[in-house]
């Protein structure tokens, strides 16, 4: 990627893949002390999240269930420095911070070394309130900082309610089933970590993680805090409470997500798009992806779909990995203009 | 566009230039080194980020300068960069300043000196240039050190001692410096601007100590804490709060005798009291026609005095009670509202009274209050007298309304 002479660009810490689940270091960051429910995914995601990262690394996290449950005063889980941001402002945090470090370092003010900066948001902070300030900061290239968004599909911390990310049809305590209307948030979920990569040329990399594929999702944490530049990563995490299913199934639902085809892995890296791992598979035909119906029929969330909301589901996703123009990032169709590309 | 006219003196000699109010905070950041700026475009104060822009673009002042999408995430940045270490500098006016309301509350609750140029500004709507003092006004209950200044002078002095204050670890508190849109953040005056040696020896390094937020230091920053500790954490703030004074004080003392320039009493300034019958109290560039009056007044052999409040927060509620039980009547000058509020009286003269409401005190002289100049409207020469006169009636035992509008069409 070509980079303007006026961008600064400062080191980052060279955090090489974890060549296997073996070679992850034993040492937590992110350890007892917090009181999020049994089987929370999105609690293994910020554990794998300063694990990937390291001891050198400042952590910024919005309001959502990842702060109040977590910080509980006088018994925080956090080793490394960690600092509550509003629940917009994850992108304004992350760039806030890194933009200190920047300075004072260069003035001799505090010593030189890169240090991780990670801010984190929920999917009601990020994909919804604060989606303009992560859009601004993914515009600063003399910044290091990661922004991962937390997405276990509702206001979970203010007792569930429909989000821009949640699911057609979840029942939340925002759309109730009703004896009129079955399904009342008919919104489909927003596609963020695609608008994101699409929109923000100058971003090095975006991704999408799912914890239960853990491994993947740490490498690409550790690839994000690298590359230096603002990044963005976007985790799909079951919520036992607000999906409401029993938590021993977390991990089985979270890759159930993935091989429906309803959570796509992939990372854009320096403008180039790879497919990872079970998605993947699916695009080169390899895996055949699941019936939605595997993935809905667990979770109470969905207890009163129908069989042809169960349908609907499923032909909205088959359309995104059939006609999308990149199936799960582009959703524009490739038959624009009769196939024929518009500028012919 | 905002046109560079300072040129800014070498180490060692302090020089004098024709400088707007903005230009002169701009300089004040300059001479501070502050490490991070944030800029969002909102009339009048966003003239000081021009001129930030232009020392940064020019090579002569290194500071990371950042434009932000809006003032919540303007305010935002500051704050955190703050936790981190950096010395910051912001501001907005108007309506900018409360779309930052959130990040406005959160700021002294964590502790972080920042520090921010408010331009006053009419709120919308009727959209409105022209300069009213609510929008600064409305985090006044939230832990914000709040200082109006009326010239170009005061307001660079006026910054830097805002550093010292703020960045004092017995305080840790945000400062809002409060600059009358148009009548102070664009007109130029001939401003002294202090040597950097003079500078460096006012204003030590930030140092954000045990609070710092970095690995070196892994702290956990405002965790949830509900009932059983939020009243000792506010208590916190409010024992902040109360050292103030005494810091501002010291502030004032150390900076007369670095920079040779007096102030007086730090929190309000008077003029021509010493025999004054009646006093016009206001804030910020309200003094200007209030002093032609006086004068004038006095030339009728009318003893008509001026107060005029520096530093709103702390309110220097026992040393101004002291002050104004010395007349016969006080008018307040209100350069916003409060709709609603008791006798439907403005900001600053509803303070004014519940201060002077107190036991040390066994003189109460009426205090009238006048709303005026808002939405940038001037207030005249002619409408201060008509204060004057009021005031007098109100001496001489005459019953009085507790708030009038004035330079209001009929
Ligand atoms: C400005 C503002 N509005 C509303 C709230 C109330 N609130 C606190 S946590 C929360 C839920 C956030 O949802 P999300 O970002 O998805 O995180 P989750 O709780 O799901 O982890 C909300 C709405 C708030 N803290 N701040
Ligand atoms: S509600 Fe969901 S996200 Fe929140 S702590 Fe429980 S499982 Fe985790
Ligand atoms: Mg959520």
């Amino acid at each position: 990627m070509a980079i303007s002479p006026f961008v600064e660009i400062d080191a980052t810490q060279k955090l090489d893949p974890f060549k296997g689940v073996k070679k992850i270091p034993l040492e937590e960051y992110f350890t007892s002390g917090h009181r999020t429910c049994q089987g929370c995914e999105s609690a293994l995601v910020m554990k794998m999240m300063v694990k990937a990262a390291g001891p050198r690394t400042i952590v910024l996290g919005s309001t959502g269930c990842m702060y109040v449950a977590n910080t509980t005063y006088y018994s925080t889980s956090w080793v490394v420095p960690w600092m509550h941001t509003q629940l917009g402002s994850s992108g304004s945090a992350g760039l806030g911070a890194a933009a200190a470090l920047k300075a004072q370092m260069r003035k001799g003010k505090m010593k030189k070394e890169p240090i991780n900066v990670i801010a984190f948001c929920g999917d009601g902070g990020g994909a919804d309130m604060g989606l303009g300030a992560i859009s601004a900061s993914l515009t600063h290239p003399d910044y290091n900082f990661l922004i991962l968004l937390y997405d276990n599909e509702s206001y979970a911390n203010t007792d569930i309610q429909l989000s821009g990310s949640t699911p057609y049809g979840a029942h939340t305590t925002f759309s109730p089933p009703g004896k009129m209307k079955r399904i009342m948030h008919h919104r489909w979920k927003k596609n963020t970590a695609g608008m994101l990569a699409a929109g923000h040329p100058e971003c090095k990399y975006v991704a999408t993680v799912c914890m239960s594929y853990g491994l993947l999702g740490m490498n690409c944490i550790r690839k994000a805090l690298e590359i230096g530049g603002p990044t963005f990563v976007h985790s799909l995490d079951p919520c036992p409470k607000g999906w409401d299913y029993d938590p021993y199934i977390s991990h089985e639902l979270g890759e159930l997500a993935v091989t429906t085809g309803i959570w796509p892995l992939y990372e854009v890296e320096n403008h180039t798009l790879r497919l990872l791992g079970k998605t993947k598979e699916i695009a080169e035909g390899r895996y055949v992806r699941q019936p939605v119906r595997d993935y809905l029929m667990k979770q109470g969330r969905f207890a009163h779909f129908t069989k042809d909301d169960i349908d609907y589901f499923q032909s909205k996703v088959d359309e995104m990995w059939q006609k999308w123009l990149i199936p799960g990032v582009i959703p524009m169709m490739k038959d624009v203009e009769g196939d024929k590309p518009p500028a012919e | 566009m905002a046109q560079m006219t300072a040129t800014l003196p070498e180490r060692g000699t302090e020089e004098t230039a024709l400088i707007t109010g903005s230009e002169a905070i701009a300089v004040a950041c300059k001479l501070a080194d502050v490490d991070v700026i944030t800029a969002y475009p909102i009339r009048p104060y966003d003239t000081v980020m021009q001129y930030v822009a232009k020392l940064v673009a020019n090579g002569e002042f290194d500071c990371e300068y950042i434009v932000a999408e809006g003032e919540h995430s303007q305010f935002e940045i500051v704050k955190h960069a703050s936790a981190c270490g950096a010395r910051v500098f912001t501001g907005s006016s108007g309506v900018g300043w409360m779309y930052a309301m959130e990040a406005l509350t959160v700021t002294p609750a964590l502790r972080i000196p920042m520090i921010a140029m408010v331009g006053n500004r009419a709120l919308d709507d009727p959209g409105a240039f022209g300069v009213e003092h609510n929008d600064a006004l409305t985090v006044r209950d939230l832990g914000w050190m709040l200082v109006w200044v009326d010239t170009a002078q005061e307001a660079l002095d006026t910054a830097l001692i805002a550093y010292r204050v703020a960045e004092d670890r017995r305080i840790f508190l945000p400062c809002g410096i409060s600059c009358d849109g148009a009548f102070l953040t664009h007109s130029q005056a001939m401003v002294k601007i202090p040597t950097q040696d003079q500078v460096n020896k006012f204003l030590p390094r930030y140092n954000r100590a045990d609070l710092l937020l970095h690995p070196d230091n892994p702290i956990t920053v405002a965790p949830q804490a509900n009932e059983d500790w939020v009243m000792e954490i506010r208590r916190q703030n409010y024992a902040a709060m109360e050292r103030v004074p005494g810091v501002i004080r010291e502030a004032y003392a150390d900076f007369e005798r670095i920079f040779g320039r007096k102030y007086g009493n730090p929190f309000f300034e008077e003029y021509e009291t010493a025999d004054a019958d009646v006093v016009i109290m206001g804030m910020g560039t309200l003094s200007m026609p209030t002093r032609v009056a006086i004068r004038k007044l006095r030339s009728e052999g009318k003893k008509v005095g001026m107060v005029r409040l520096r530093w709103f927060r702390p309110f220097p509620a026992e040393e101004l009670a002291k002050c104004l039980s010395r007349f016969k009547a006080v008018g307040v000058l209100d350069r916003d509202f409060s709709f609603g509020s008791p006798y439907m009286s403005g900001v600053v003269a509803t303070e004014t009274r519940a201060a002077l409401y107190t036991d040390t005190i066994s003189k109460h002289p009426p205090v009238l209050n006048f709303i005026g100049g808002l939405g940038g409207r001037e207030v005249t020469v002619p409408d201060v007298e008509k204060i004057a006169h009021e005031l007098y009636e109100a001496a001489e035992g005459k019953k009085k309304p507790a708030t009038q509008w004035i330079g209001l069409r009929e």
